[in-house]
């Protein structure tokens, strides 16, 4: 127990003397060492890695964020404006330096453009650049423009001086629904523009706001990138199959499928497998974080609606809505076993003679005896042979 | 005061190397168990987890054990000394009734060796029965030894210390009627939770009375019962006539018996349910009428003063409070999704190998130690 303990923290200390006055804008001290807290118990990582977040995102020199949209639907931001521990704008103004944001920055036009590039060339080397939206490659780019730029132009910009580069969302990350079939603006993701560079995906759509807040605590903190699966997402939200940790998981073992929406199995909450969840292909936290911080259930198996796999490249807007997943664990037999089937072995010819032959004996030593007390009440005088 | 003497006999005859041999397949199959894990000896499955190591070995042989409780009971707390001479056989018995039950339990468990944890007072969930029977059969069993110590004292000559122990005997006199009150009752309590699984005609909220009542009555049969076969096979003076004054006790507490479940059936509307074609109707009719049969002999004086009537009783009883537990425990009990269960033959071989060791060391004891009376003729 001992080697695998973390070195003690004093959180005394950590707090300082004054832990609940609001110091950063609205966050006092104490609630931000929660938050960070909470993020490094999300990653897997020790309750001092917490700390150190603490630490990274409240010191003067911590890097900016510049934030770029390309071909989507803003999901991806207003899901981050949902993550409610802490609130958007503590996070934006306290917990991260978002610098840039097409959407949510207050000047507009050229003013806002100007305070990108003077910001870019501020911290040049230093700065995260985030990508929400695919990218149109079809005809010059010219599908998605901003300031007389392409995306294309804008993505290469702001990847230059970036010390990383995170594509937020689905269509980040490798082109999202408008790169679905035809792709009529030949929509791509961010690591195929910029093709070279490390490019972190944080898929969904939308997806987990913590899921990226953790990633960028963790840049911060520890100057490289958390561990990434063969698509480059991180291994901590995106290491588990949905359908390893999903509620209706017991069902799909036991054979019990919803086949319709609305039929019997569907009302009883039954595994929706059948009606095109892509739980068992798709990999994604969220049977275990849930969406908008109303608790146990909310996520889209949750309320009764299949997996759409959108943390997967291959499957969401490529596969049919209510095709079969492929499962990448163990597959359902074709048959289950009948609920009424007789279960326990039966009596077996050498038990059925075992417990005849001493019922047989029994029933004999007892007629025996019965026998030889025929008579009167006394003891018989002649000893038996004894038992 | 005690005129009990070992019985000078030679320990090997043929029954008692019939018995070894029954032991020893016994044991083998138990070492396979532990090698290889219940599943390789047993047919007990997630449907049945009780088979018959526990139903026989331990709910039937604890009720055949009940004869030093039934005995303290009448001896001590009813204060009829004249019984006194069937009060170390039938410890003897109980003793061995239940240190062997106590064994049964130890390779029935699936992780034996996470039994010590049942002493652990921190790990108590005070409101399971199941952890009232096995503390109370722990310290009944460690009673029985301590009720039974005389003989040994006895026999070793230790007579300082077989005074001392004698003048606080009440004590465990007392606990002896105590705990065994306690956990055969508790036994009955053990399948409430059972619920729909067992048959109406046996499910009855009076099941902890019908089992404690059932276990008294079996354990004034196995002394009446042992009493007489021994003093059969061994040629000794005949106890009838202190058994024929036992056996209307008996009878009263079998007809109280069959009382309290026929009234208890009438008044939960379940008798149709033993008008219905079923094994377990059947041997819901056998148990009754065993019953039945044994409180007619032990209620009429022409039936008490027989022996062979009064035996013939006797053993009715016995094999009635046998079956009534097996129904109760196995036939009666029908878990969810067609489960079924019968013994495997090394299942079958172990529980006649423990019933066997019982009448082993029950006959190396008597012809070892000071238990029984009058065999003064030969010596």
């Amino acid at each position: 127990m001992d080697a695998i303990r973390t070195p003690a923290i004093d959180y005394d200390t950590c707090l300082g003397p004054n832990p609940d006055v609001p110091v950063y804008g609205k966050l006092s001290r104490r609630e931000l060492l929660k938050f960070c807290a909470g993020i490094a118990a999300t990653m897997g990582l020790s309750s001092a890695a917490g700390v150190r977040m603490a630490e990274a995102a409240i010191s003067p020199d911590r890097p900016p964020v510049i934030w770029l949209h390309g071909q989507e639907c803003t999901g991806c931001t207003e899901s981050l404006l949902r993550s409610y521990h802490p609130t958007i704008e503590a996070l934006l103004l306290d917990v991260i330096s978002l610098d840039y944001h097409d959407t949510l920055c207050v000047g507009a036009g050229k003013q806002a453009l100007d305070y990108k590039h003077a910001m870019m060339e501020k911290h040049k080397g230093k700065y995260v650049l985030v990508t929400e939206g695919g990218t149109p490659m079809k005809d010059g780019g010219i599908y998605c423009k901003v300031g007389g730029k392409t995306q294309a132009e804008l993505v290469r910009e702001g990847a230059a001086g970036a010390a990383a580069v995170i594509a937020i969302g689905s269509c980040a990350s490798w082109g999202g629904i408008q790169s679905a079939d035809p792709n009529p603006t030949g929509a791509v993701g961010t690591h195929e523009v910029i093709p070279g560079k490390l490019v972190i995906n944080v898929p969904g759509c939308p997806p987990s706001p913590y899921n990226f807040l953790s990633t960028v605590l963790y840049l911060l903190t520890f100057k490289r990138p958390p561990a990434l699966d063969q698509l480059n997402r991180p291994k901590f939200a995106y290491g588990r199959l949905i359908h390893e940790n999903c509620e209706r998981r017991p069902h799909f073992d036991a054979g019990r499928f919803a086949l319709e929406f609305g039929d019997e199995g569907h009302r009883q909450g039954f595994c929706l497998y059948k009606i095109g969840c892509k739980g068992p292909e798709t990999f994604a936290n969220c049977p275990a974080i849930g969406f908008g911080d109303v608790g146990f259930g909310s996520w889209p198996v949750g309320t009764g609606h299949p997996c759409f796999g959108c943390t997967e490249k291959a499957t969401a807007f490529r596969k049919p809505l209510h095709a079969l997943a492929t499962v990448k664990t163990l597959t359902p037999p074709t048959a289950f076993p009948q609920v009424d089937a007789a279960k326990g072995q039966g009596v077996s010819i050498g038990a059925a003679a075992t417990v005849g032959v001493v019922g047989g004996l029994v029933v004999g030593a007892g007629a025996m005896l019965l026998k030889q007390m025929s008579d009167k009440p006394k003891a018989t005088d002649a000893p038996n042979k004894g038992a | 005061m005690s005129t009990a003497t070992p019985l000078r006999r030679s320990l090997i005859t043929p029954t008692t190397l019939v018995l070894v041999a029954l032991v020893v397949i016994a044991f083998y199959f138990l070492g396979v168990r532990f090698l290889f894990g219940l599943g390789a000896v047993a047919n007990i499955n997630s449907g049945y987890p009780w088979g018959i190591w526990v139903v026989v070995d331990v709910i039937i042989g604890t009720a055949f054990g009940c004869g030093g409780f039934a005995m303290a009971l009448l001896v001590y707390i009813f204060n009829r000394g004249q019984y006194h001479p069937l009060m170390r056989p039938a410890l003897l018995s109980g003793l061995f009734g239940y240190t062997l039950g106590g064994f049964a339990v130890i390779f029935d468990l699936g992780r034996y060796w996470h039994a010590y944890n049942l002493l652990l007072p921190w790990y108590i969930q005070p409101n399971s029965v199941m952890l009232e029977v096995a503390l109370c059969v722990m310290a009944y069993v460690v009673v029985l030894w301590i009720e039974f110590a005389p003989a040994f004292l006895e026999r070793l000559g230790l007579t300082g210390i077989k005074r001392v122990l004698d003048r606080w005997m009440f004590v465990f006199a007392a606990l002896g009627v105590l705990l065994p009150t306690m956990h055969q009752s508790s036994l009955g309590s053990m399948l409430l939770v059972m619920g729909y699984k067992l048959s109406p005609l046996w499910f009855t909220l009076w099941l902890p009375a019908l089992f404690v009542i059932s276990a008294l009555a079996m354990g004034y049969a196995v002394v009446m019962f042992e009493a007489t076969v021994v003093s059969k096979t061994f040629s000794l003076p005949s106890e009838h006539a202190l058994i024929s004054k036992l056996s209307l006790v008996v009878g009263c507490i079998t007809v109280g018996w069959l009382v309290l479940r026929w009234v208890d059936l009438f008044a939960r509307d379940a008798v149709p349910l033993a008008f219905v074609g079923s094994v377990s109707v059947f041997l819901f009719w056998v148990e009754n009428a065993l019953f039945l049969f044994a409180a007619l002999v032990f209620v009429t004086p022409a039936g008490r003063a027989s022996p062979r009537a009064s035996l013939l009783a006797a053993v009715a009883l016995l094999a009635g409070g046998s079956l009534y537990r097996l129904d109760a425990y196995l036939v009666g009990y029908q878990p969810l999704s067609n489960w079924s269960y019968f013994p495997s033959v090394p299942e079958l071989m172990v529980s006649i190998g423990v019933i066997s060791l019982e009448i082993l060391l029950y006959l190396v004891f008597i012809k070892t130690l000071p238990v029984l009376h009058g065999d003064a003729a030969h010596r």
